[in-house]
């Protein structure tokens, strides 16, 4: 009587266990095989899904502990669904950019599991329990396997995340004694009406705004994500920013927005106002970073602005128009999935930079373009979508977001615009000191693609390509869902 | 075949991208595969685009568009479509046709490059990019194609990646023309949200036609201007100009077809594409938002011209004389000449193509050497492409009867002298005219005519795959003209949708005369300054200060160096250093008021409350001493006890709340 969804959670648990009590030699295969058993039932999930039928589908509810409104309850939406696809691709993705450890690669499918559980559970306490479950196996793979400067970041990392955790807990318990449920679409219901009293309100609001805020990261809590980033190992940055990144944005749709709808009218302008800051001070850091990783990094904090644009844009004014909200709605749906695949792809590359050179400073490099056409070229096609170049998917998900902030935040919007401006500027300087010039001396001994890395790379950047120019297959899996959360923020 | 072109004109586009990803996909082919298929590419383009020029010779007016939807989001279609109309069927002859003369020119060009299918691959992909602009009925479906066109221009201005001066030019061209494009980018927007559509033309409900401009209101003006931006920063128009120059760096074939014939006159072309959203509410023609496009193509083409006269390097004279032609064109849109403008740039593409050819030619066969004061005497060692240079210049100058330019300008300073708002352009315009003579006069005697210097010793003429397009670009540059005369003006009434009529009697118009006056002045004041000219310029003995401003091209790049470009650099790192210090400093200092609560704690256990009274209390001074343990001056420290102090404050004021 186990449903998909639980499968799918577990199949990476499973994985985890039998790495940790097989002690198999390669760690990275059994890993991977655990990954195509998930890719698959995530398939399976997709194929059984209605994409026409809007609300919860495949649910799963057992009783779990009644006394305190817990309840195992999962199953997907449009949006969560995305998110299982993009989970079950990000990790094979990130598994086959480095050859890690048998304890690293067990603590990644822990943190696996507990993303299908995020995305996923539609009661409270479960999720959070899962929310929590990734911060573990995130910290221990930073401290453990992390680069220079790990502690630091590892804790950095957790004292953050958790303290906005606590907040979000904090936050819930108050919802709970007052409404006495933990069930996301009855809250949501309640939402209109207001959850509690008075200064609870604003406080349990703040509280989850924290927690999530943190998460994304939304500026000015970001800053343990430069150094988390920058000192984890390739595929564990890669996760960090193409899976775990967005249980930050989910929660803001998922939790924040329908919860709150009257508070986020009054906050708006200054939600707003962060989220513009997140977009322009953060490709302008980026431009300043000497270190690839560091510069990769700043630019996730930018797109992940993207999507906080969009969704704070059609819920902070009562006079969006039905088209702004869908266009936002999806854009920031889109893009959601476009920054994990296109992040991912840049850590990725910047993974095959470092593991061949030994270093990643951006000047430790210098005329690859003679000496590694088909990593140049591959890598640039990653920063062109990264930087929104039409024809590939970063452009569709941006057009859209914008085309619904405009309405309701134009000023907003037109700030916001100067963010896709520095990006360009920060990819440009990279390319032309990278890939143009003389060849470096120190790196003419760098050898290009193997055949490996080219199995890798070219699926990813035709899934880009297949999504900046026919994007409809990604569409039909959450138009249903748009709609009714449109109808919902409405 | 007529019919099903029309309605598949996107084929026109398509054959020569897949011609690009063929080349690009099998590696490195041999390079006769990859010229063929290129070159198969763009004749295939060429005759699709003939075969589609001709229904819209039938009927006056004719438009056939195609609209699809691109995706459905929530429940919104979005569409975007095709349209083939004069307009876009003229600028597809041209387009296919100046494009496969520099596929065949570039064959003999870059013979020795070793990146030689790479090349035809950029180029075959910048073609159907720009094709792709051209009949596009979505001003999103533009900008998808003029982005492109701007990634093709990136890569094949910094073709030879090795150089890094190419490098850099490719970087500034592509931020130079992003900055108009995020203008671009807020027009599409603006107007997306105020009509409700981005499809030009459909069947009455398309944002050129008349019931969404009407919906648009008030803030037209505005869309209008943003969307100018963009093309004031594809076309190199003031104030930035900056790139197209810049990009000179790239192969000379690739200056021929993208920064001189085709994807700098985009901007144009786009201003004339949506002429409608510029034209609401016009009063005899004038709206703010045009009288902002003639003033700015003013100042571009007068500025541009001053400058090419102070140039030594051949292509760079050549790079600021389209700047300056640009401008001219915008003038004409402005004005209301719209067919004047894009006859204008018809004439260009093909004279203009041949002028870079020629250049190319020049340098080729002076083995890389561009400085045009160690030439001269080339006309007996180059004739061939002396004699074609020759008709390239006549026409640039806009000798009036015999070439394609004369009649063209003719009708762009036709329309300027009957703007209502003011004169001066018109004025600044035929000064304008006089600069253009003088500086390609100067050119030709530098060039090819006088002793020869240094570099032409061992110059030789270019192999007859490279003249034979010159010769043919010739003739089309004075072909051309038959159909742009005032007596039988063809082409207008084909782009206007009119009639026309043959009347001999308008062939001589006022407006020739003061042409022709005014190039004969500009050229005689050439020849006798440059008649003989030694290495150093004469303009250079009489007027060295102002000499050197223009030589140094007024000094702008250098004002946006100190100024925007040192700013967003300051800005740069500015957000860095508030990152590292304030943002994380913030946190890093509550770890430290949540460290002294730490301290405090601990005190308080080890001295108020003493060790061993009952399990809580040992907890707490557990805690502590964990916490005093942490105390090692280690960030990390901070944080974990501001956690545990947060975490302590926030319970209190959840339950005393």
């Amino acid at each position: 009587m186990v449903g998909l969804i639980s499968v799918l959670i577990l199949i990476p648990l499973v994985g985890a266990i039998a790495l940790y009590v097989g002690q198999p030699k390669n760690a990275r295969t059994v890993a991977l095989i655990f990954n195509a058993l998930s890719a698959f039932y995530a398939l399976m999930l997709w194929q059984k899904f209605d994409a026409t039928a809007s609300g919860l589908q495949v649910i799963e509810r057992h009783t779990w502990i009644p006394s305190i409104g817990a309840e195992y309850l999962v199953g997907v939406d449009g949006l969560s669904l995305l998110l299982v696809l993009l989970t079950s691709l990000v990790f094979p993705f990130a598994f086959s950019a480095q050859r890690l450890e048998r304890g690293a690669c067990a603590l990644m499918l822990v943190m696996q599991a507990a993303l299908y559980g995020t995305f996923t559970a539609q009661n409270f306490i479960l999720w959070f329990l899962f929310y929590e479950m990734t911060l573990v196996p995130a910290f221990l793979l930073i401290k453990i396997y992390g680069g220079e400067n790990r502690d630091y970041a590892a804790v950095k990392f957790f004292v953050y995340t958790f303290l906005g955790s606590v907040a979000m807990l904090l936050a819930f318990l108050g919802i709970y004694f007052a409404k006495g449920t933990f069930d996301f679409a009855a809250l949501a219901g309640l939402g209109k009406s207001g959850l509690l009293v008075g200064k609870l309100q604003w406080l349990a609001f703040a509280g989850i705004f924290l927690g999530l805020a943190v998460k994304v990261p939304l500026f000015p809590f970001h800053t343990w994500l430069p150094d988390a980033y920058q000192t984890a190992p390739t595929g564990v940055s890669m996760v960090l920013t193409g899976a775990l990144s967005k249980m930050g944005v989910y929660g803001f749709i998922r939790l924040l927005v329908p919860l709150f709808p009257n508070e986020i009218k009054i906050a708006g302008p200054w939600l707003l106002g962060l989220v513009v800051c997140s977009i322009v001070f953060a490709p302008l850091a980026a431009w300043a970073q000497r270190d690839l990783k560091r510069m990769v990094a700043y630019l996730s904090i930018n797109h992940l602005g993207y999507c906080l644009l969009g969704l704070f844009a059609i819920t902070a004014r009562s006079t969006s128009s039905v088209i702004d909200m869908h266009a936002a709605l999806s854009g920031v749906f889109l893009q959601i999935f476009n920054h994990g695949l296109t992040a991912a792809a840049l850590f990725y590359f910047v993974g095959l930079l470092e593991e061949r050179r030994g270093l990643r400073g951006i000047d430790d490099f210098g005329g690859l373009m003679q000496r590694t056409p088909l990593l140049c070229g591959w890598m640039s096609v990653a920063m062109f979508s990264s930087l929104g170049l039409p024809g590939l998917n970063g452009f569709v998900g941006e057009f859209l977001i914008f085309k619904g902030s405009f309405a309701t935040a134009a000023s907003f919007t037109a700030i916001a615009v100067l963010g896709l401006l520095f990006t360009a500027v920060t990819f440009m300087r990279a390319m032309q000191s990278l890939f143009s010039g003389p060849l470096a001396q120190s790196c003419s001994g760098l050898s290009d693609l193997i055949r490996r890395e080219k199995f890798v790379i070219v699926p990813v950047t035709l899934l880009m390509f297949a999504i900046g120019i026919s994007p409809q297959f990604v569409f039909n899996i959450f138009n249903a869902t748009v709609v009714q959360m449109a109808r919902l923020f409405a | 075949m007529n019919s099903w072109i029309t309605t598949n004109v996107w084929l026109i586009p398509a054959a020569p991208i897949v011609a690009s990803l063929l080349i690009l996909a099998f590696g490195k082919p041999a390079r006769r595969t990859s010229v063929a298929v290129a070159i198969l590419g763009q004749i295939a383009a060429l005759t699709m685009s003939i075969f589609a020029f001709v229904p819209t010779l039938r009927s006056h007016g004719f438009r056939s568009v195609q609209n699809f939807t691109w995706f459905t989001f929530g429940e919104q279609a979005l569409r975007i479509g095709f349209v083939l109309d004069p307009l876009a069927s003229a600028m597809l002859l041209m387009i296919t046709f100046v494009g496969l003369c520099i596929f065949v020119f570039s064959i003999g060009y870059m013979a020795e490059d070793k990146n030689f299918s790479r090349f035809f691959a950029y180029l075959s992909f910048f073609s159907g990019a720009m094709l792709g602009v051209v009949i596009a009925n979505s001003l999103l479906l533009l900008f998808v194609f003029w982005e492109l066109v701007g990634l093709a221009s990136y890569l094949l201005i910094g073709f030879w990646i090795e150089r890094p001066s190419a490098a850099a030019a490719a970087k500034k061209a592509f931020i130079t023309t992003r900055i108009g494009d995020m203008g671009f980018f807020l027009g599409i927007l603006w107007l997306y949200h105020a009509s409700g559509t981005l499809v030009f033309y459909d069947g009455g409900r398309g944002c050129l036609e008349p019931v969404a401009l009407s919906a648009i209101g008030s803030s037209v003006t505005l869309v209008a201007l943003l969307i100018f931006c963009g093309a004031v920063g594809k076309s190199g128009q003031f104030p930035l100009h900056v790139w197209l120059p810049d990009a000179m760096e790239g192969p000379t074939p690739v200056s021929a077809l993208i920064h001189a014939a085709t994807m700098v006159a985009a901007g144009v072309f786009l201003v004339a594409r949506v002429c409608p959203i510029f034209l609401v509410g016009a009063i005899n023609g004038v709206t703010t938002s045009l009288t902002v496009v003639v003033w700015i193509g003013v100042v571009t083409g007068l500025m541009a011209a001053l400058i090419a006269v102070a140039q030594s390097d051949i292509k760079r004279i050549l790079a600021y004389s389209t700047v300056s032609q640009l401008g001219l064109m915008m003038v004409s849109l402005g004005v209301g000449g719209v067919a004047a403008g894009i006859m204008h740039l018809l004439a260009h593409g093909f004279f203009k193509a041949l002028l870079f050819l020629g250049a190319g030619s020049v340098i080729h066969g002076l083995h890389h050497e561009q400085d045009i004061r160690k030439m001269g005497g080339l006309r007996r060692l180059m004739p061939i492409t002396f004699l074609t240079y020759a008709i390239g210049m006549m026409a640039l100058s806009g000798v009036p009867f015999f070439f394609s330019g004369g009649w063209t300008k003719e009708e762009i300073l036709h329309a300027t002298s009957n703007w209502p708002q003011s004169h001066l352009p018109h004025y600044l315009m035929l000064i304008g005219v006089i600069l253009t003579a003088l500086y390609m006069t100067r050119q030709i005697i530098y060039v090819f005519l006088g002793n020869r210097r240094t570099a032409s010793e061992n110059a030789h003429e270019s192999p007859s795959v490279m003249t034979i397009p010159l010769i043919v670009l010739a003739v089309c540059a004075i072909l051309f003209s038959v159909i742009l005369t005032p007596a039988w003006p063809w082409l207008e009434s084909y782009l206007t949708g009119n009639a026309a009529h043959f009347e001999p009697h308008l062939l001589i118009q006022p407006m020739i005369v003061v042409s022709l006056a005014l190039v004969a002045a500009g050229v005689s004041v050439g020849i006798w300054i440059y008649r003989r000219a030694g290495e150093t310029d004469p303009l250079q003995h009489a007027q060295p200060a102002l000499f050197r401003f223009l030589e140094n091209k007024m000094w702008i790049d250098e004002i946006y160096d100190r100024t925007i470009v040192a700013f967003s650099k300051i800005l740069a790192r500015l957000s860095d250093w508030m990152d590292r210090n304030v943002w994380d400093g913030l946190v890093q200092d509550i770890g430290r008021i949540g460290q002294f609560f730490g301290r405090v704690t601990t005190s308080a256990d080890e001295r108020v409350i003493n060790a061993g009274v009952d399990e809580s209390t040992s907890g707490a001074q557990g805690l502590g001493r964990l916490i005093s343990r942490w105390h090692s001056g280690q960030i990390q420290t901070y944080l974990g006890a501001v956690a545990l102090g947060m975490l302590a404050l926030v319970l209190l004021y959840a339950w005393l709340g």
